[in-house]
């Protein structure tokens, strides 16, 4: 069923590599694939495998060397760099293994971050940061800075900040890793209802079978090759 | 207004390394400012020295006299004004330490030709009535405590023996580059006295002030006044007061160049200091302008974020050192009256503070913030994670 509804990532032939020295370490090599609207995607393989490198290019924080990349229809391998950054803002929700808040901020000044690039009013920011808060389940801590939150609650700061916007896509790499296992469950948890309830399209990296049960679909990196697991029985 | 509010707090993240670096910002800045004080000082008779004057003296050396009869020639002399004798008196109250400077001159034409010492009209009359009469500044007399019709005593050193005066007027500056601590007297005390004791000696006047009738014409004047006198026994040499104030500061030209140059130097140090700061909170929040880029927020949020952040410490310093400055630069003034008599802190000196502050503040962001913005956001982001 899922099958039906269009692509929102296209890949196409996609390769990159780091230069060591004078070594030059194959990344990704010639990798294509889809995503649909709609669907939880989990990246997972070993340690080094690409995994974070391939969702960086995806979410644009990284050049690839080969290959197309479309996000909603547009290519963004070629856009340049104030392009890109334009794009990423309105597009990509990012979500981070160590929450990456700012740290003099308060929640709500963290979440309302990314809405300083759109044209919205003071008041409109403020309700939409609000709305975020409490889908997130932090209403009660909106004035509270990020060191005075325990991690799974700063991760659910950082969740609103990557929905505030309703962008094209949720990218997290390793979101519960740095998370004991109650706060985990509730981040995935909380990542369930956004794709499930709100329609949101995440791609996950993470190596926690139990993360990646949360998804639909488990594509393994491995060595650069992307092999398709079975979907994650629902 | 977000953004400013962003770079306040993290101005004040480390709060002891902000407050050394605020707080060496604003010694140095006043330093600076003190610094650029004394050369003002320096130069304050020199700022202060009128273009409607000229100075005649002797050719050969300011410790040679003049006659006085040269008096009616210069006045004769084509756009001269009036023409004044004065006596340097070099004399000493009580100790040689009480140092200030003290003139016999010609009070009615002195006065007439120096209108920037303002004197009350019955003052004025009580010191041309009194032949041992003195008038002396307002700074003088406030640091010796001296009232009108006060006895004062100068120890003569070029003319020896105790000389007695009546305080018959104290003047004051009619602005403030005037200064409010030289003493005058009547030349014709000193001369009649001179003849008694040192007959030799009479009828002689250290320097004439000629007053012009138009400053435009003071080299014409000068030539003239000077050709009058060529080939005498004593030739004169005259120039613009302030080229006889420059002549007596080019002696010590080496002090205020080394005194510059400190200055600068000063503001050099600061300047690696705050920029040492400005590249570890960088280096540091590296992740964080990492976060920010992929958020969005391009090169020029950065900026000013960066800049900003840099611009606020050496301004609040600054701004600290400005205002210490000023009662710092009061208490050198009262120490060192003596030396200078003149010493204010020029708005020259507030403009080149502030303008001071605003480079090391720009300098000191530049290489943190293209450090920010060259970052690869995957690479700044992996410093955290
Ligand atoms: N900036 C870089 N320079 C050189 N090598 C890099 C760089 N970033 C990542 N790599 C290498 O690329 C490989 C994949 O890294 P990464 O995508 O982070 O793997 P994963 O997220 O799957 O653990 C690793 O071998 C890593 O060392
Ligand atoms: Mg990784």
């Amino acid at each position: 069923m899922e099958n039906h509804r269009p692509p929102i990532v296209e890949i196409r032939n996609l390769s990159k590599s780091y230069r060591r020295g004078s070594q030059v370490v194959p990344v990704l090599e010639d990798i294509s694939f889809d995503i649909r609207e709609g669907e939880f995607l989990a990246l997972m393989g070993p340690s080094g495998s690409g995994k974070s490198t391939l969702l960086n290019l995806i979410a644009g924080i990284d050049q690839a060397d080969s290959g197309s990349i479309k996000v909603g229809g547009i290519e963004i391998t070629t856009l340049s760099e104030t392009e890109l950054a334009h794009w990423r803002a309105f597009n990509i929700g990012f979500i981070f293994q160590f929450y990456n808040l700012i740290p003099v901020l308060t929640a709500v000044e963290n979440v309302e971050l990314p809405l300083l690039l759109t044209s919205l009013s003071k008041r409109e920011r403020r309700e939409h940061v609000e709305v975020a808060l409490r889908v997130v389940g932090l209403a009660d801590r909106m004035d509270y800075y990020p060191g005075q939150l325990s991690g799974g609650q700063q991760q659910r700061v950082a969740i609103a900040r990557a929905v505030v916007t309703d962008p094209t896509l949720l990218v997290a790499d390793e979101p519960t890793g740095d998370l004991d296992r109650v706060s985990a469950k509730e981040i995935l948890d909380l990542m369930g209802r956004l794709n499930n309830e709100s329609g949101k399209t995440i791609i996950m990296v993470t190596h926690d079978p139990r993360a990646a049960e949360r998804a639909h679909l488990i594509k393994h990196l491995d060595k650069g090759v992307l092999n398709v697991s079975d979907p994650a029985p629902h | 207004m977000f953004l400013i509010r962003l770079l306040i707090k993290n101005a004040f993240r480390h709060k002891l390394r902000t407050a050394l670096t605020v707080l060496g910002m604003t010694i140095a800045i006043l330093a600076f400012g003190l610094l650029r004080t004394v050369i003002s000082a320096w130069y304050a008779g020199v700022e202060a020295s009128s273009a409607n004057r000229l100075i005649t003296r002797n050719a050969v050396s300011l410790v040679f006299f003049l006659p006085i009869s040269y008096k009616d020639k210069i006045r004769q002399v084509e756009g001269v004004e009036g023409v004044s004798a004065a006596n340097w008196f070099g004399g000493i109250y009580i100790e040689e330490k009480n140092f200030f400077a003290n003139f016999a001159v010609e009070p009615q034409s002195y006065l007439d030709l120096v209108p920037e010492f303002v004197l009350p009209p019955d003052q004025k009359e009580a010191f041309l009535r009194d032949r041992k009469g003195a008038v002396a500044g307002r700074k003088l007399a406030e640091k010796y405590g001296w009232k009108i019709s006060d006895p004062i005593t100068l120890k003569g050193t070029i003319f020896p023996g105790n000389w007695d005066f009546t305080l018959q007027g104290i003047y004051t500056g009619r602005d403030k580059t005037v200064d409010e601590s030289q003493f005058i007297f009547h030349w014709d005390y000193l001369n009649e006295t001179v003849k008694k004791v040192l007959p030799r000696r009479a009828d002689q006047a250290g320097f004439f002030i000629v007053g012009l009738k138009n400053p435009h014409l003071a080299a014409e004047v000068s030539t003239a006044i000077d050709a009058q006198f060529k080939n005498s026994l004593a030739e004169t040499l005259t120039e613009t007061e302030k080229a006889f104030q420059l002549s007596f500061i080019s002696m010590t030209e080496a002090i205020v160049i080394v005194i510059r140059l400190v200055s600068f130097i000063i503001i050099v140090i600061i300047m690696a200091v705050v920029a040492n700061t400005m590249a570890m909170t960088a280096r540091e929040r590296i992740g964080e302008y990492a976060i920010l880029k992929a958020l969005g927020f391009g090169a020029p949020y950065l900026a000013v974020l960066i800049f900003g952040e840099s611009l606020f410490i050496t301004s609040l310093g600054a701004a600290l050192g400005i205002a210490a400055t000023f009662p710092a630069a009061r208490a050198f003034g009262n120490a060192l009256g003596q030396f200078f008599p003149v010493f204010n802190v020029a708005p020259g000196t507030v403009y080149l503070d502030i303008a001071a502050s605003l480079v090391v503040g720009t300098v000191a962001a530049v290489v943190p913030t293209v450090r920010a913005v060259r970052i690869r956001i995957a690479d700044g982001l992996r410093r955290i994670g």
